[in-house]
């Protein structure tokens, strides 16, 4: 043998450098232009198209009773705007739509926790919690405003009804889907008790949670809408729902429109500006979230 | 050769990382009691590394639960030198922290002051070769270095014992030979006791001082070899190889009683 030295072992840190460097790929974020034409191009196909059949629809319907021309609906929105009344309208339903969830936040997440922790609160209201979920909250204006009369608490109470099971029947669910293997790994730690709760089970439990926020948020509109729709009062202030109602006495098709098309895109608004980010940067730390 | 064969106890020292003591374990299942584990007395040393060797249904990852504290023995009695770490195959890091942050998490629950964490963190990725990677999400990491950083969050514990169960398994071949390396190394540099759970004999004969065989239904200690042959080895060693022969030919044995029922 050429060389005095046998030696078997060879510097594995540097091998090991090496087989890191291979394995690991740089992920970056995508560009403007990808952005554009991936994300914001689309729907803007999507409503130019809905538009086009509408133009096309007007003549064939000939009714503006039945369905009011684009043109007619972009009036409204302009007359409502120069007035100054548009913004109060949204504020007017926002506001009450955004402290209700609040409420319903504070109220759903300690008794989601309760209800996936606790063996006899969740088999005592369980079931009930996952039931409510499927009942429309509308159902619960009539005695929402026989209890409380017509007022904004009256509000609140359908918004509560509608949203504090979806938001803790996410918790639960995100509790449930807990890999063991968490949990086991906190413990051998050390994370038992309120610790594990705290530095294993509610960080883990996460998405589920998120995904249970933004369910929550869409049942919380539905239901103030409902209860603007059908309880409106003068002096409750005119949100969304009374717009919407209002147009309907008044047969102005028109404002109709603008009352549905403005309930719509603060739903969607408010779920893009807050709820979606949100779940998008709880996956993406993860890496949950699989960039196209 | 350097290596013996041994069906001995170990010396009855007071001294140990883990003492088990006759220990069995069995579970309620629809047919009865079933008993997993039967009479296993196992002493691991102070710095000594023992792998325990066994094919499908020894109860090898019961004992680690059992070992860990997870789970309570049936009978006998496990004592062990503070709260064991466990590493696990898979790296069970915490998705929503950083690999660094992984590790001051173990820190916290063991007391460590908060303004030590940091720096304590960042040597011990040091110590698995993993610098750099303190900010690094577990999705960004590859499968190598989860496992490493896995271990140093294990190592965080500052246990005298270091519970093992698979932890390579998952990997490949190339990764795991690295790490077979990297293990022995900072076994070495730490002096931690190592209670290694594996199903692969090369494995088991590369990394121990002490293989240990366990038979499977129920899982018994079947046969102990002392491993004598020099640090740091390469799975591919004559003598590894060679050892690994006469252990793949009992634990086959072992196996093959079972299809003759």
């Amino acid at each position: 043998m050429a060389s005095t030295e046998t030696t078997p072992v060879q510097d594995s840190g540097s091998v090991e450098a090496g087989l890191d460097a291979l394995e690991t790929s740089a992920t970056g974020r995508p560009t403007l232009r990808q952005t554009l034409v991936g994300k914001i191009l689309p729907p803007i196909v999507a409503i130019a198209v809905v538009l086009v059949i509408w133009t096309l629809l007007y003549p064939v319907v000939d009714d503006p009773t039945k369905l009011p021309s684009p043109g007619a609906v972009g009036s409204a929105f302009k007359d409502a705007w120069l007035k100054g009344d548009l913004l109060g309208y949204i504020w007017t339903s926002v506001s009450r739509g955004l402290l209700g969830f609040v409420f319903a936040l504070l109220i759903g997440t300690p008794l989601g926790l309760l209800v996936a922790r606790v063996k006899f609160v969740r088999a005592a209201i369980g079931p009930i919690l996952s039931g409510l979920q499927s009942l429309p909250s509308v159902a619960w204006v009539p005695p929402a405003v026989i209890w409380l009369g017509l007022n904004n608490s009256m509000m609140y109470a359908v918004i509560l009804l509608g949203a504090v099971p979806s938001i803790a029947n996410g918790l639960v669910s995100g509790v449930d889907q807990v890999p063991p293997l968490f949990l086991r790994a906190g413990r051998t730690m050390g994370a038992t008790g309120i610790r594990g709760v705290w530095h294993v089970t509610l960080p883990a439990a996460l998405p589920g949670y998120v995904a249970g926020l933004k369910q929550g948020w869409a049942f919380s509109w539905r239901s103030l809408m409902a209860a603007e729709i059908i309880a409106s009062f003068p002096d409750l202030g005119v949100g969304l729902g009374q717009l919407l109602e209002n147009a309907r006495t008044a047969s102005d098709m028109a404002m109709v429109f603008e009352a549905i098309l403005l309930i719509l895109f603060v739903g969607i608004a408010i779920d893009l500006l807050i709820f979606s980010p949100l779940e998008r940067w709880v996956l993406r730390s993860r890496g949950l979230l699989v960039k196209s | 050769m350097a290596t013996t064969t041994t069906l001995a106890k170990a010396d009855e020292t007071v001294e140990y990382a883990a003492r088990l003591d006759h220990v069995s374990k069995s579970f309620a299942t629809p047919r009865g009691q079933q008993l997993v584990l039967d009479d296993i007395s196992i002493d691991v040393a102070p710095g000594e590394f023992v792998t325990l060797l066994g094919a499908s249904g020894c109860g090898k990852s019961t004992l680690l639960n059992l070992v860990a504290g997870l789970d309570r023995p049936t009978a006998g009695s496990i004592a062990t030198d503070g709260r064991p770490a466990l590493m696990f195959q898979e790296h069970a890091l915490f998705p929503w922290l950083t690999a660094g942050k992984n590790i001051e998490l173990a820190l916290k629950l063991r007391g460590v002051a908060k303004q030590d964490r940091r720096a304590k963190a960042e040597s011990l990725l040091e110590l698995v070769r993993l610098k750099g990677a303190y900010g690094k999400r577990v999705h960004e990491l590859s499968g190598g270095m989860r496992q490493r950083a896995a271990l140093a969050r294990a190592l965080a514990q500052e246990s005298n014992l270091l519970l093992m169960d698979e932890p390579f398994s998952a990997l490949d071949a190339i990764t795991r030979d690295v790490l077979h390396d990297e293990l022995t190394r900072i076994w070495q540099e730490t002096g931690v006791s190592v209670l290694f759970v594996t199903h692969n004999v090369r494995e088991a004969v590369r990394l121990a001082q002490r293989v240990i065989l366990l038979s499977s239904r129920p899982g018994r200690i079947a046969r102990e070899w002392t491993v004598g042959i020099p640090q740091p080895r390469r799975i591919e060693d004559a003598p590894v190889a060679e050892l690994s022969l006469e252990i793949t030919d009992v634990l086959r044995g072992e196996i093959r009683r079972h299809g003759q029922h």
